[in-house]
């Protein structure tokens, strides 16, 4: 029997195809006349106020200092150059962050795993307390009630006379190199490169003999034997520069704001209760067959750590570990509660309130932060398209 | 012959295993390096919690009114009591306070019988949670019905503006980031990029530029003629960003619904929104509810970020408290305090979520 296949498919508006491409149409329609107003409101808006739009104030005198700047950067620079202060002082806390989170949330997460009971409960209160407990009222505590309640500098805390801890901040001396230091940093270079070698050729050697050099051992001499060997060489061309009293506040040295402490601190211990539970629920993600597996061929107790476990482990913890950085810079923009410069402060705060280019100023700040997350994202996503578990 | 008619008493195991002693061998002290650990962390943890139990408690002000009454060495948490009532109501009228206690009363009420697995009629509650429940608190805390006086939304504030924005948050964010995560997984490109650009957006901005996107941008979008309301306008930025993050939990839970699930609807004859509203979603929802009370949590400790677009919530008010010229110096008070409150709060959603997650797993 045969029937057409017209009557078969029944009325139009009955066809999946059909309705969808319906749908999209309406979407796209009612999208773009949405876009439409809001333009058309936004140029009578801004021409009601006497905004005028465009990027041409970047190039405009700021006109106001920032106490911490990494560059060059005074009142008369433009805004572009704040706009790249901001962002530098955000990525440094950041990186300050990053570091300082990674290591007490290791500490803290395999501690949570301890046989002894008194750490892994003391574990399980750290993360607990601090996760949750919002940032902003942590970088408040640690700003209000406790730096500022820090004596003034003539009755400073200090340790060793070389580091000081006052109301205005933490002073530590500066290194000052002499003629002569560069050839050290070329030496580290060297060595960073030489371990680089080192360890492609290890690897190369164990897949084709089963040879296996100490790569580990090895690395850490030459990494830190040749800077040292050359340093040595060249006679010591780096003094410090011990931060003294001198009036009523410190010479020399180099002073570490204290906004930027508050700000370290509590984005550290924040972040770290995070990373803790990763650690934690990553190693407890590898199979205790794995470990058995590697006692029943005789692997001893570290290379089973090393070998089998830490990379099934790391599966697990570093893409939720890259997550949690990605928090972390976000997260460092509330440094505008306590005025640490960063890119929101300075940018999205006081420039945005001198010049008024609202549209403009957040737009640059959101599409900074986007192509943080996004690159970031798509490191992570070849991260994870290599080490993917490949069943076969 | 003898014959035994007693029974031999049972003797008490021979060794140390058992008991606060075996307890402590055990846990604290199996080994020598153990041993060590345990005591110098237990000498760290008494240096560190004497002090601040001696701050907090012993050595503490906690009775009168005055900031005379502060003496002692320790915290003085009569700043505390002495703006009680403000932390709670912001500067809501006096008069007018009892609509915010019907409103709290009402909110606690539905939230414990949601969260309580045993009541009945969860559905007729959620859904008078979801609709019924932000008219009623919108006509009682705003006013101007029913004789009803307006109080406009600059005079809300501390902890009832903290649970508004939660609250309104929570139930806003929920429902757009299920139409998000379906988006998402739909057949349509167009849609599909929609929604993929849209949650991809809110996730890679910090909550903080979104306020101030939220508080100076959004009235430039709108005719002039409109007034925008400040708190509005933070509500609207706080449901987008969250919907984003809520749209990637609930996508987690549509992806591990086997799609057997969605055929053997669609060989049933059932459309589309039957299909999601009354196989996938049901399942997909209840698979990651405690990925959505995390979200929940996230967001409840993120509406502190209001105090930096200029609103008066929990934490704001009292760090407005801190900067009254009678009562200066009682930084560590606040904000121990502020944490004290939010920490509740988190820690017993927090614990919640995780009873959801055991009692979730017991079919297996």
């Amino acid at each position: 029997m045969q029937r057409s296949s017209t009557s078969e498919r029944g009325p139009l508006w009955r066809d999946p195809a059909v309705r969808a491409l319906v749908i999209q149409a309406v979407l796209l329609l009612a999208l773009l006349g949405f876009i439409a107003m809001i333009v058309s409101n936004t140029l009578s808006n801004l021409e009601a106020r006497g905004i005028t739009t465009g990027f041409g104030f970047l190039q405009e005198r700021a006109g106001f200092s920032i106490p911490q700047t990494l560059i060059e950067y005074s009142g008369d620079s433009s805004y572009a150059r704040t706009f790249v202060v901001g962002l530098l002082n955000t990525l440094l806390v950041s990186a300050m962050g990053i570091v300082a989170a990674t290591i007490i949330g290791f500490a803290v997460g395999i501690a949570r795993l301890s046989s002894n009971w008194l750490m892994a409960k003391l574990a399980a209160a750290y993360v607990e307390i601090f996760r949750n407990i919002p940032l902003l009222v942590q970088i408040l505590f640690w700003y209000f009630a406790v730096l500022q309640a820090l004596p003034s500098p003539r009755q400073s805390m200090s340790l060793f006379e070389a580091f000081f801890l006052n109301v205005r901040g933490l002073v530590v001396p500066a290194p000052e190199p002499l003629p002569g230091f560069s050839a050290t940093l070329w030496a580290l270079l060297l060595a960073v490169v030489a371990v680089v070698a080192l360890t492609i050729y290890a690897r190369r050697l164990q897949t084709r003999t089963g040879k296996a050099l100490p790569v580990f051992r090895l690395g850490a001499l030459i990494l830190i034997g040749l800077p040292l060997l050359v340093f040595l060489l060249t006679g010591q061309p780096l003094e410090w520069e011990i931060p003294a009293m001198a009036g009523f506040n410190f010479q020399g040295g180099v002073t570490v704001i204290p906004e930027l402490v508050a700000l370290w601190l509590a984005l550290s211990i924040y972040t770290a209760s995070f990373i803790a539970e990763i650690v934690r629920s990553g190693i407890q993600s590898v199979p205790k067959g794995q470990t058995e597996a590697a006692k029943a061929i005789s692997l001893p107790g570290d290379v089973t750590l090393r070998k089998i476990v830490i990379p099934q482990a790391m599966r697990v913890i570093v893409p939720q570990l890259t997550s949690q950085y990605l928090n972390l810079t976000k997260n460092s923009s509330l440094a505008t509660a306590i005025g640490y410069p960063d890119l929101v402060a300075v940018f999205a705060g006081t420039a945005l309130n001198q010049t008024g280019q609202a549209i403009e100023i957040v737009a640059i700040t959101m599409a900074v932060y986007l192509v943080i997350s996004l690159v970031v994202s798509a490191l992570m996503n070849l991260y994870n398209a290599r080490t993917l578990l490949k069943e076969r | 012959m003898t014959t035994r008619t007693e029974m031999i008493e049972a003797r008490r195991p021979p060794d140390m295993r058992r008991g606060a002693v075996g307890w402590l061998r055990a846990n604290l002290f199996n080994g020598p390096l153990n041993s060590v650990v345990s005591v110098i962390t237990m000498v760290l943890l008494a240096m560190m919690l004497w002090p601040m139990a001696k701050w907090a408690l012993i050595d503490a002000d906690w009775l009168g009114s005055t900031r005379e009454a502060c003496t002692g060495e320790g915290a003085c948490w009569v700043f505390i009591s002495a703006r009680f009532e403000t932390i709670i109501y912001g500067f809501y009228p006096d008069p007018e306070r009892w609509r915010v206690d019907i409103v709290l009363a009402m909110l606690t009420l539905l939230v414990a019988w949601l969260a309580i697995p045993r009541l009945p009629a969860k559905r007729w509650v959620g859904a008078f949670a979801l609709v019924g429940f932000p008219i009623v608190a919108y006509v009682l805390l705003i006013g101007g019905h029913f004789g009803l006086e307006v109080v406009p939304t600059r005079e809300w504030g501390g902890l009832m503006l903290t649970l508004t924005v939660a609250t309104v948050g929570i139930v806003g964010s929920l429902p757009i980031g299920v139409v998000l995560a379906l988006g998402r997984r739909s057949q349509m490109p167009l849609v599909r990029s929609l929604c993929v650009v849209f949650i991809e957006f809110w996730r890679g901005v910090p909550l903080i530029t979104v306020l101030f996107m939220a508080s100076v941008m959004l009235p430039l979008f709108v005719p002039t003629e409109v007034e925008f309301d400040k708190l509005l306008r933070a509500l609207i930025g706080i449901m987008f960003f969250w919907s984003a993050y809520m749209a990637e939990v609930v996508r987690g839970g549509l992806q591990a619904i086997p799609s057997g699930q969605e055929e053997a609807a669609k060989a049933l004859g059932l459309g589309y929104w039957r299909r999601m509203g009354l196989i996938v979603l049901p399942q997909a929802l209840k698979l990651v509810i405690p990925g959505i009370v995390n979200t929940f949590i996230a967001l409840f400790k993120d509406t502190s970020l209001v105090l930096i677009i200029g609103l008066f919530d929990l934490l704001a008010i009292i760090r407005a408290g801190l900067t009254d010229s009678n009562w200066l110096g009682f930084a560590t008070e606040g904000y121990v305090f502020a944490a004290l409150m939010f920490w509740v709060f988190c820690f017993s959603m927090s614990r919640y979520s995780q009873y959801i997650e055991r009692r979730l797993h017991t079919g297996h």
